[in-house]
Formats: C-alpha cells, structure tokens, sequence
C-alpha cells in the first residue's frame, strides 16, 4: 500500500522578468489501486505539478511538502525519486539521439530493479511488452524518441511503466494525440498494470474520452495554480459540458 | 638524420592558418633548426597479405603528387629522408583491416606516408598513433579508379605528445574515400584533412570525433576543393570539451571552383561543452564560383548539456553521471557507429568513458 501526499505545494519558475509563481498550494493525497482525474484549463499549472513531483530543476519550490510513503521526495534527486516508485509518462517526451529504445529500458530497468534484467528472460519481456501495446519490435533500435510520432512516443512511455513498475504514475495528457484504437490499447495498458501492480494513478487530461477506459475514482478541478474542486466522475462529465468558466472567472 | 638551417619552416605565429595554436607548445617543431629524425615507427599490426605491400622506400623515389601550402608537410618532405609505402593491390577485397600502429617516444620527428589504394580495391587502414610524440608528418593517400578504402586515425597519444600534420586524398573517378579522424590524446594535435578530387563520381566522406580535456589543444582544419564535376563530399565531425583550458579548433573549408558543376557537399561541426573554461572555436567556411550544384551546405553547433534529455533518463531511475555517459555516447554514436569496427568501437568509448570519470562528468 502506497501513498504520495502533497501538501500546500507551491512552485516558481524563474523568468527573465523575474521570479513567477505557478503552483498555489496543492493539496492531493493518491493511493495505491486509486486513480485520480486532474483536469483544467491550458497554462493552468498541472505539468508543473507533474515536473515538481518528478524533480524538474526548471522549477523551484517555495513551499509546501511532497512524500512518499512518508520519505520526503522533495529531498531526493530525480532518479532516486524514480527509484522510490514514481513515474511520469511526459506530455511531451524528450528525444536522446545516439541512445538506443533497448539500451535505455535496460539501463532503466537495471537502476530501478537494483540488479541487470535476466539476459534469459528479458529479451521475452520487452517483446511481449511491446506486442501488448502494439509497438513494432523493430522500435527497440531506433534512438529513444527521435523520429517517433506523436502516439508512438504516448506508447513508449507507457512501455516504460509497464517495465519499470512503479507504485504510482502521473500520466501527463498521455491521451492527447492518440487515435482511437491506439487509447484503447494504451489505456489497457495501464489498466493492465493497475490490476497487476495495484497502481495508483495520477492522470492529467482535457478529455472525458480517456476517462471511459480508465475510471476514475476522484476528479480534481485545477484552476490557476491550485485544486479549486473535487468529486466523483461525474464532475468529469459536468467540466465537459460547461467548461471552466466557473473556476477562472470567480 | 637531417639538420635544417636555410629555410625557417615553423609557424611565425603571422600566419593566419596557424592563429588558433599554441605555438609556444609545438617544442621542436616549432624551431626550425631543431633536428628531426625520420626513422620509420609504423609497425604493421594486422591485415598483412599477398596484396598488401609495406616498405620503406628513399623519399627521393617517391615525389609527392601534389602541392602543399602546409608549413609542417614542407618541412616533412624537406627533411623526410625515407617514405613508407603501402600499397593496396587492384581488384583486392580486403575484410580484414591493415593496421598501422605506431608508438613514438617523445624525440622530434618527421614522417611521411604514402597509401595507394588501387583500382577496384575495397581496404581499410587503420593508423593507431600511441606514446609520447613530438611529430609532424604527412600522409598522402590516393584513391584510384572504383576504390573505396576506409582510412581510420586514431589519435590515442599520451598528455604530453605533439601532433601535426596533413592527411591529403586524392580521389579518382567513381573512388569513394571515408575517412575518421579519431583524436582523443595528445597535448597539441593539429591535423588537416585535405581532399582533391581527380575524376567524376569521386565521393568523400569525412567524418571525426575529438574529446579535449583540461589543457589539450585539438584542432582540425579540413580543406576539400571541388575542381571536378560531379563530385560529392560529406563532412560531419563531433566533439566534446571538459575542463579549464580545453580548447578544440575546427575549420571546414569547402571551395567548389568554376566547372565543378554537379558538386553535392555538406559539412557539419557540433561540439558539446561539457563545463565551463572549455572554449571550442567553429569555422565553417562555403565558397561557391558556380551556379550549377547539386547542393552545398553546411552547419556548425555549441552547446552544452541538454537538461531536458538528462531530466528525462533521471526520471527513469537513471543517476546523473550514468545519464550524462549516456548523453555523450549517444552523441557520438553517429559517428562512432560508422567505424564498423566493434573492438574500436568500444575502445574508443571506453576511452571517453575513462576521461569522463577523471573530470568527474
Ligand atoms: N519559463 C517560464 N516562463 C514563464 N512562464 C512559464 C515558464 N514555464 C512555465 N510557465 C507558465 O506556467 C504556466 C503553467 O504551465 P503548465 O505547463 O504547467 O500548464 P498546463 O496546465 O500543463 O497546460 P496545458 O494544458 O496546456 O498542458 C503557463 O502559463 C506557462 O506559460
Ligand atoms: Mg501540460
């Protein structure tokens, strides 16, 4: 049984006109088996939420906490922050050229786990990995995200997962971009992974499509900086058909 | 042994091809009394076979098939008293490569190495320059008719050694010359990579990989001329700087002459700095007196780390010094990868791995 916890987060990033605040104190407890829809408007903050939680040093924390099964993450650097159980499948995943897809799993695989895969049964694994989520094997050469569209890169990170098995995931928009067979498929994926590994999802999105495949336990409104309003998934349903207009007028 | 005393033959420090480099460091060569000895030090290695000839012949036997501006190859061919000869029979099908190796211990020295591969012969050369070398040298290399030949120089010298030299190709009709001028070692190292194309459908490809740390001083000044149609050149070299006074030097020189119609050329320079006091100097440099091209371009970069890429392997529980290898492998694969060379290959990043602990990168 997992939990992150955070609490009163507060964020800034610099700029050249100076110091400028984003997050404004976010409260937002998810656990283990649980997933938890954030959905809110463009520039509203939610990516920065992501980064912070992962350890993005764009973005400076100015206050509040972030724990882990009650280790403080905000302490620990990026990898040991993956190696605690975190993962974040990124709005927009980064191109490493020269870097191989199956060198980059295994180094993954090898710092996380603590030990190198089975040469044996490794090879098996990333292939059926790979066939779940209908991702060619001929991907496993070519360099870590260069040249990958759009949908294909939203795949890649959710094969990480499926390796990596973190406790918890916040998945960043992995919806955006995808055509309809290809949410299907990588929302199964995750499902798969939330039935074999209990996982508790963080899952950032604008649309209620995603939230068909993969139900959400809670919905989280998040307007300028901060979770203005939480409920069920029918709050999901109410956000499509009326907007944000409420939260960022008030 | 030869003494030279007529002619002053070192950089005067005027000059504008030598004002990247530090003159004060070139010890013997850069005083032009300093006596030389030419003793051949090239062993070779592997790849001998019945249509492999290495020797050594007199210098006079063999005059130079081109003309050079370079002040180090004028100095070599002044007092070079013997040549090595390598010779590369026609329609040979070499699989296995001829290596060179040499290893020099510090005393001033002039070389001169001529390479001829014949008509229809597909070969590479490797040349793996170890020890403490205060050396100039030339290397003329000549591509017959249909040849293609690999030509590898490894530059793994140790901290104090001086290097300077020129590399000229010549390439015959539809001959396709790949070159890889690997310099990770050596004190100061400047080398010239130089092209003449002597028939259409000639094809070069140079590509170079240097990794400067604190105090080296790397350059490379590659010089091709388009005077033949129909002619296709490729320049892409890569480094990486680490550490206070790491200096790397690249100046691509591209001219297409008048009747160079048809020519395709592209060349290419990025440089990663990977801390601070590193300075690398990029220079390319396009000259075009005809219209009628296929294409030319070119492209120069500096830049540091990524944070974007490291971020994203951190992310996946990979520790920053193990995300940062990764970074710079990848970012020399490119070239790396074309060697075809799997024990190079690794030698050469196992080497690069090495400095990067030592800088603690
Ligand atoms: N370096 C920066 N300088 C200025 N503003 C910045 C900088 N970095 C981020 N921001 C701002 O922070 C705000 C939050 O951005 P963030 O990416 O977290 O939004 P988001 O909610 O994920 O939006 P979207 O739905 O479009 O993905 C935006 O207004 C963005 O412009
Ligand atoms: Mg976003």
């Amino acid at each position: 049984m997992s939990e992150l916890i955070v609490k009163n987060l507060q964020v800034s990033v610099e700029t050249d006109a100076g110091s400028k605040e984003i997050l404004r104190g976010v409260d937002l407890t998810v656990k283990s088996g649980e997933t938890h829809a954030i959905m809110g408007p463009n520039g509203s903050g939610k990516s920065t939420l992501a980064y912070s939680i992962a350890g993005h040093p764009k973005y400076t924390i100015t206050g509040g906490s972030v724990t882990l099964d009650g280790k403080d993450l905000l302490e620990m650097s990026v990898d040991e922050r993956a190696k605690a159980g975190l993962f974040l499948a990124m709005q927009y995943p980064v191109e490493v050229p020269g870097v191989s897809v199956s060198n980059f799993l295994r180094t993954a695989v090898t710092a996380i786990r603590g030990e190198a895969p089975k040469v044996r049964t490794w090879v098996g694994e990333v292939k059926e990995a790979m066939a779940a989520l209908n991702m060619d094997t001929a991907f496993s050469e070519r360099n870590v995200n260069e040249g990958f569209s759009g949908g294909e890169k939203k795949r890649h990170e959710i094969l990480q997962m499926e390796l990596l098995r973190p406790k918890i995931a916040i998945l960043d928009e992995t919806d955006s971009g995808l055509d309809v067979d290809a949410l299907r498929i990588v929302s199964e994926g995750v499902n798969r992974v939330k039935a074999n590994s209990d996982l508790g999802v963080m899952l950032i999105t604008h649309y209620t499509r995603i939230l068909r495949y993969i139900k959400p336990d809670f919905v989280h409104v998040f307007a300028n900086g901060k979770i203005v309003e939480a409920g069920g998934p029918e709050l999901a349903n109410k956000l499509e058909e009326q907007g944000y207009a409420a939260y960022t007028t008030a | 042994m030869s003494t030279l005393t007529t002619n002053y033959l070192a950089p005067s420090g005027r000059e504008e091809a030598w004002r990247f480099t530090p003159l004060k460091r070139l010890g013997g060569l850069q005083i032009p009394e300093t006596s030389t000895t030419s003793e051949i030090s090239f062993t070779v290695k592997s790849g001998a076979s019945s249509q492999v000839v290495f020797k050594e012949i007199d210098s006079a036997d063999l005059t130079p098939s081109y003309d050079s501006d370079d002040l180090i190859t004028k100095r070599v061919r002044q007092e070079v008293a013997r040549t090595s000869l390598l010779t590369i029979a026609k329609d040979a099908e070499l699989t296995e490569p001829i290596i060179l190796g040499r290893y020099c211990t510090g005393k001033p020295q002039v070389s001169r190495l001529v390479i001829e591969a014949g008509v229809n012969s597909v070969s590479t050369v490797i040349i793996e320059n170890s020890g403490d070398a205060q050396i100039g040298e030339e290397i003329e290399i000549i591509v017959s008719a249909g040849a293609k030949l690999n030509f590898v120089t490894l530059q793994e010298w140790s901290s104090d050694a001086i290097h300077l030299g020129q590399h000229h190709a010549l390439i015959a009709k539809d001959g396709e010359f790949n070159s890889y001028v690997i310099t990770v070692g050596g004190s100061v190292v400047r080398l010239n990579p130089t092209v003449d194309f002597t028939g259409e459908g000639a094809n070069a490809n140079l590509f170079g990989l240097y990794f400067a740390t604190a105090g080296q001083h790397l350059e490379h000044r590659i010089h091709v001329d388009h005077k033949i149609a129909n002619a296709k050149s490729r320049v892409n070299y890569k480094g990486a700087l680490s550490g206070k006074d790491a200096h790397t030097v690249w100046i691509g020189d591209v001219f297409i002459h008048k009747g160079a119609d048809g020519t395709d050329t592209y060349e290419l320079n990025r440089n990663l700095l990977l801390t601070d006091g590193a300075r690398a100097d990029s220079v390319p440099n396009l000259e075009i007196e005809t219209g009628e091209i296929v294409g030319a371009g070119h492209a120069s970069t500096t830049g540091r780390f990524d944070d974007e890429q490291l971020f994203y392997l951190q992310s996946r529980g990979i520790p920053s010094e193990l995300a940062r290898r990764l970074v710079i492998r990848g970012f020399f694969a490119e070239i790396i990868s074309k060697l075809s060379n799997e024990t190079i290959e690794e030698r050469i990043m196992d080497r690069i791995d090495n400095e990067l602990s030592k800088v603690g990168v």
